[in-house]
């Protein structure tokens, strides 16, 4: 018997709202995707564009500890859907709502039913942007993001680790050969000089910021009134005049 | 009304069977509902007629089939029914919208693994579409 699992067909249409729609990636752990995808959406936010932002990191969700969000007493809005709570203007989802923190292991076919289950079933609405944090890894949730959202942009975090820097043109070549954008490089946590540039050049891509390792950015964590306020919003808000114009 | 954003996934796929054999309407519709999900039946099918009629599709006969759950564990190979009854209401509505997050309220009662399959009674399936007046 063949049974049929008709989310997918509706994903798309869920999606088609939405005018760009921005993936952070790196393989390494540990570079900061979830505080530069948070500052970028903030930070867009702020400049009066509809924003959405996606945790897809599953198994470990951060972004809404980052943020302040009470995953307890807030939730997502029933109608017709799901539509996510609004934090500082931006639509935020996150399966956090639903796990209240507690353990969630999750396989492979699990990882990509979970997603096809909030694509399927949140309402974005008209958004300009749809910032998407992912979990390090070239696994289901990174699978999954090139695979449903059509038209996706990549934006790709890296340290000046030799690890990361490794682990980050390894992702390079696996979005070139599938025709993804790229829209480049951030350089996150440098200390002394970029070392991302020489990898940057060798696939015509762009250094789009170099980040410098901000020592109490904790400090500035856990509400998102403060975190607007930190040091690591004004290198995030060249990023984002870049990516604004296009 | 989440059950709504279900409804248009299925009428979207009735659609688009339909169109392709040129059918004039669906004969039966027989879906499969996972327990673990506590599909509410009245309003899913509210929405299916509803947004049915919007499409032009007319469905004589609408058919839900209740799929138990059933657990069983990867580490211990326990495996075991389970009442979604015995869960808080809130957890039941948390699984309402993402039946995985099952893994975060449940153990093997066995060896205490989170780390289990669901091997039935999970989301919603079409399991039949019988079209008629078609190609």
């Amino acid at each position: 018997m063949v049974v049929l699992d008709p989310r997918e067909l509706i994903i798309y249409d869920r999606l088609r709202s939405v005018n760009r729609k921005i993936a952070i990636l790196s393989p390494k752990g540990g570079v900061g995707k979830t505080l530069i995808s948070l500052a970028l959406a903030l930070s867009l936010s702020l400049k009066n564009r509809r924003v959405g932002f996606l945790d897809l990191d599953l198994t470990n969700p951060t972004a809404h500890i980052a943020l302040g969000v009470n995953v307890k007493d807030l939730k997502p809005k029933e109608e017709k859907g799901l539509i996510p709570p609004e934090i500082k203007g931006i639509k935020f989802m996150s399966i956090a709502y639903y796990n209240l923190d507690e353990p969630l292991p999750l396989r492979g076919h699990e990882i990509v039913n979970v997603i096809k289950e909030l694509l399927a079933i949140t309402i974005w609405g008209d958004l300009d942007y749809l910032i998407i944090d992912t979990p390090p890894g070239l696994s289901d949730e990174v699978l999954s993001v090139l695979k449903y959202f059509k038209e996706v942009e990549t934006l790709l975090v890296t340290t000046p680790s030799p690890l990361a820097l490794r682990s980050v043109e390894r992702l390079i070549k696996m979005l070139i050969d599938a025709k993804i954008k790229i829209l480049g490089i951030v350089e996150n946590m440098v200390l002394e000089g970029s070392r991302s540039n020489l990898i940057a050049s060798r696939y015509g891509l762009r250094v789009l910021s170099y980040i410098p390792y901000i020592s109490n950015l904790d400090h500035w964590l856990g509400d998102a009134e403060k975190f607007v306020k930190s040091p690591l919003m004004e290198y995030v808000n060249t990023l984002r005049s870049y990516i604004d114009r296009g | 009304m989440h059950e709504w954003a279900l409804a248009e996934a299925i009428i979207k796929y009735v659609e688009a069977i339909s169109k392709e054999h040129k059918a004039k309407k669906v004969a039966k519709l027989v879906l499969r509902l996972g327990v673990l999900q506590s599909i509410d039946k009245d309003i899913l099918k509210f929405s299916l007629y509803e947004l049915a009629k919007l499409k032009g599709i007319v469905i004589d006969e609408l058919v839900f089939e209740d799929e138990e759950v059933s657990l069983r564990c990867r580490s211990c190979g326990y495996r075991w029914p389970f009442n979604i009854n015995t869960l808080s209401e809130d957890v039941r509505e948390a699984l309402h919208f993402i039946p995985e997050v099952i893994h975060s309220y449940i153990k093997c009662p066995r060896c205490g693994s989170r780390d289990f399959e669901v091997v039935s009674g999970r989301g919603v399936a079409i399991k039949e579409v019988v079209l008629s007046g078609g190609s």
